[in-house]
């Protein structure tokens, strides 16, 4: 076995882009471990889906979770032992569909988590169909006569939510990638890297990319004005320009501190039962 | 006078709930042992609240239909409870909202009535205090000394205490003694409802997080675990919604703390998916489940026992569980505890079942009579390698012979910790082996046998009333404390399972010796507990069932045992 990783036998499409993901991510990993974090601090979350294999693939704490609810169980890893890093790997669908509701709370609470979305804009590993991102007329199992619905821009609704750090990579640039993930994974905060993972198998958009993306230079992602600016600058659905990079970083309370805080002294149980029981007479 | 009832009634937003606290905590005093029985439709202002406060000499777990005192607020509590008065009731009542036209004859000769706003004007005090000069009408009427009064309105209301105090005086010296009661002494004891005492029993488990949205009647259990939380350091959660909630209770536990979640049927169904998981991944939790009268929204703040087989089988596939129904507080607070420990130590869910009556009615709670269970130990990994490959040196899913596999968590020195909702290795990588399938589902198989072989030995069955009667009453959860009466009075045998699941058939078929007729009394339409004893192979004569999301009273359940159990 080597360094960070398992005897798993990887089962992703050749080409897939989530060995992009793989491929910055544990470089990164090594590299906090290597600079003082204990490998044993770090957990990996895992939705379902194709992005949900990784956790097989990287040799540290990992919690295979269910589908749109890694980010709900990450709140609880984190609640319960706020030394851990914890990150979680999610498609656009767990992640925007079925696990809205946690990412825009999380982002909301400003949980220091960060959230890696594998975002390609369709549901690979059940053959195909339409996601939340995914473009009107786009025809799949689920909709052989194009798909009707519009996607909405992610990260402009984190943004309101209240993430505290957004991002957006792609696949094609692990340089890129590795720098996106380490800032996000060290930022105090919830962070979200956007990643822009192309499936190769059912929704191939390598060349579109190719053409529009672009790396943010000279933007200030903590001026609100700026970010918010990049943000809106592609819609998720039209030909516009993709900005690459970190978009917005704002500081924020982070929630779970009040825990520490009132469980410094905790009261020997039975002591405390006792109190109770007497307040109740 | 051994035992007797007050019914204190009006509007809801009329402080009645309050005000039967008030009544629970001056019998208390007195050295009574109480069941405060609370009546709250689902609204906030408007609509009739009621409150019948039981004082016993003995414990009681149960109201009574016939009350011996009744307070009204208004004439809607007089024409609604008139049936319940006994001979020479007491009647406490406003005399300002209330003509003596309302009150039936009965009622006539012991009622004192005090004029509340002519009272509230003399001491300019506000609307709210109208409660106090209540209860002091009420103490004088059935004979509870003054300071006993003063003690508890200083103690219970430190708001404007002096206030409260003198427009109690005068209710107090303007009612006139109707009734003298007994005072028992021997002090009080602490009066808990039914979510106070499973809160502290987790607690005394260990519980270190909780995590619940807002549904009754399981709201109280949030609701008091929030307030404990700065005393015991827990972590309590109000997330996004059910299914948020269990699974960051599932996230806790993964990551070393003892977690709970609580709710009622509706809410269970956004958490079974995690429940599963929680089955799966072999994570520890505990599901405090408050049934309440459906299906759906149903009757929100009324009573059911209907989701005994949705408790017993929810979740796809399949996963050993506990399922427990505590009967009264001592109950709750005692098998909370064990239930946090059978989920840590066998890794596995364990769902307690109670319903809107045990949560929310309140009870003196009486040390003596909570039932002694021993406390488990989780299995902790002892850092020895598990594999000659050091990055395999735990294994979170290792095969062992009674199938429990030691416990390490994020953050341990030397241990990857991989839990996983597939299928899964030792180590808790994914695989679709097909042996490896087989061998983690025996895994649980054993985990479950090794369970059973511990609790078997606890008992899972309670047996009340004449123990040698051929006739036979079995129920289970709340309504076993109107059984048990029913059992004394009637001289009937009364059987309580408290597990469910796995179900005790060696403790029931001990409880059962000698029984020539069973019937089986539940509140649900389905007869779910007779379903499952009769699936189990015990016989039952005969099914009382009530699903008008009200609980028995003694009397009801007594009559309607006496008609099937000849």
């Amino acid at each position: 076995m080597s360094a960070l990783g398992t005897y798993a036998a990887n089962t992703w499409c050749p080409g897939c882009g989530n060995f992009a993901v793989l491929n910055a991510v544990k470089p990164v990993i090594q590299e906090l471990i290597d600079e003082g974090t204990r490998r044993e601090d770090i957990v990996l979350v895992a939705d379902i889906g194709c992005n949900g294999k990784i956790v097989d693939y990287v040799g540290v704490n990992t919690f295979g979770s269910l589908h749109g609810r890694s980010v709900a169980s990450a709140m609880g890893i984190k609640l319960a032992n706020p030394a851990l890093k914890v990150i979680v790997h999610l498609g656009d669908g767990a992640a925007f569909a079925e696990g809205l509701e946690h990412i825009l709370f999380a982002a909301k609470r400003n949980l220091d988590i960060t959230v890696i979305v594998h975002d390609n804009g369709v549901y690979a590993l059940t053959v195909g169909q339409a996601g939340p991102e995914t473009p009107p007329g786009y025809r799949g199992r689920s909709t052989p006569y194009g798909s009707l619905e519009e996607p909405f821009n992610p990260l402009e609704l984190l943004y309101v939510a209240g993430a505290s750090y957004l991002a957006r990579g792609y696949t094609h640039g692990i340089p890129l990638l590795k720098r996106l993930y380490r800032e996000a994974i060290q930022h105090p905060g919830f962070a979200v890297v956007d990643t822009l993972q192309v499936c190769v198998t059912f929704r191939n958009l390598y060349k579109q990319y190719n053409e529009r993306v672009y790396e943010l230079e000279g933007h200030d992602p903590r001026d609100e004005a700026q970010a918010l600016a990049r943000i809106r600058e592609w819609d998720y659905r039209s030909d516009g320009p993709v900005a690459l990079g970190a978009l917005s970083v704002r500081e924020r309370p982070v929630y779970g501190a009040h825990f520490a805080e009132s469980g410094a002294q905790p009261v020997d149980v039975e002591v405390g039962l006792a109190e109770v029981f007497a307040s109740l007479t | 006078m051994d035992s007797f009832s007050v019914l204190i009634g009006g509007k809801a937003g009329d402080g009645i709930t309050e005000a039967g606290s008030m009544i629970a905590h001056l019998l208390n005093e007195l050295g009574y042992r109480l069941y405060r029985h609370v009546d709250a439709p689902s609204l906030i202002r408007g609509g009739h609240n009621f409150v019948i406060v039981r004082a016993h000499k003995q414990r009681i777990s149960a109201h009574r239909d016939h009350i011996n005192v009744l307070v009204a607020l208004n004439e809607e509590t007089i024409r609604k409870h008139e049936w319940r008065l006994k001979q020479r009731p007491v009647t406490v009542f406003d005399s300002e909202t209330i003509t003596l036209d309302a009150l039936p004859a009965m009622a006539h000769p012991f009622r004192t009535g005090i004029p509340v706003k002519s009272i509230l004007a003399q001491e300019k005090a506000p609307p709210v205090m109208r409660n106090s000069a209540i209860l002091g009408a009420l103490c004088k009427a059935i004979s509870i000394p003054w300071p006993v009064l003063e003690g508890v309105i200083t103690r219970y209301q430190p708001k404007m205490t002096q206030l409260n105090l003198r427009v109690a005086r005068r209710g107090y010296d303007l009612a006139t003694e109707k009734l003298l009661i007994d005072l028992p002494g021997g002090g009080p004891v602490p009066v808990v409802g039914g979510l106070e005492a499973a809160g502290l029993g987790l607690i005394r488990g260990g519980l270190k997080a909780y995590a619940g949205y807002p549904m009754t009647p399981a709201s109280g259990l949030l609701h008091f675990l929030a307030r404990q939380a700065p005393r015991f350091a827990l972590k309590v959660v109000q997330p996004e919604g059910e299914i948020a909630a269990m699974m960051t209770a599932l996230g806790h536990a993964y990551a070393g703390e003892r977690a709970a979640v609580g709710t009622s049927g509706g809410g269970f169904c956004l958490m079974v998916e995690g429940l599963s998981l929680a089955g799966q991944a072999e994570l520890p939790i505990v599901v405090a489940l408050g049934q309440r009268a459906g299906p759906s929204t149903g009757l929100p703040t009324y009573t059911a026992q209907s989701d005994l087989r949705f408790a017993l089988s929810a979740g796809h596939g399949e996963f050993p569980r506990l399922v427990l129904a505590p009967a009264d507080v001592e109950q709750a607070y005692a098998w909370s505890t064990l239930a946090l420990d059978v989920a840590w130590k066998y890794q596995l869910p364990v769902i307690v079942l109670s319903d809107r009556t045990l949560n929310d009615d309140s009870q003196s709670f009486v040390a003596e009579a909570v039932p002694r269970l021993p406390r488990l130990a989780q299995v902790d990994w002892d850092g020895a390698a598990q594999d000659d490959d050091p990055e395999l040196a735990y294994k979170r899913y290792l095969q062992t012979e009674d199938g429990v596999s030691p416990l390490a968590f994020p953050g341990r020195e030397g241990a990857t910790v991989k839990a996983n909702t597939y299928t899964h290795d030792e180590s808790g990588i994914t695989t679709e082996d097909a042996e490896v399938t087989v061998q983690m589902q025996d895994k649980w198989a054993r985990k479950a046998d090794a369970m059973w072989q511990e609790l078997d030995a606890l008992p899972l069955v309670n047996v009340y009333g004449d123990p040698k009667s051929p006739r036979t009453l079995v129920t289970w959860g709340s309504p076993t404390g109107a059984a048990r009466e029913v059992g004394e009075l009637a001289g009937v045998r009364v059987v309580q399972p408290v597990v469910l699941s796995p179900f005790p058939t060696r403790q029931l078929e001990n409880a059962f010796a000698g029984s020539r007729q069973v019937a089986v009394a539940e509140l649900n339409a389905g007869a779910q507990l007779a379903d499952l004893l009769e699936s189990h192979g015990f016989d039952v004569d005969a099914t009382i069932n009530r699903y008008d999301g009200r609980p028995w009273a003694v009397g009801e359940l007594r009559q309607l045992v006496e008609e099937v159990l000849a």
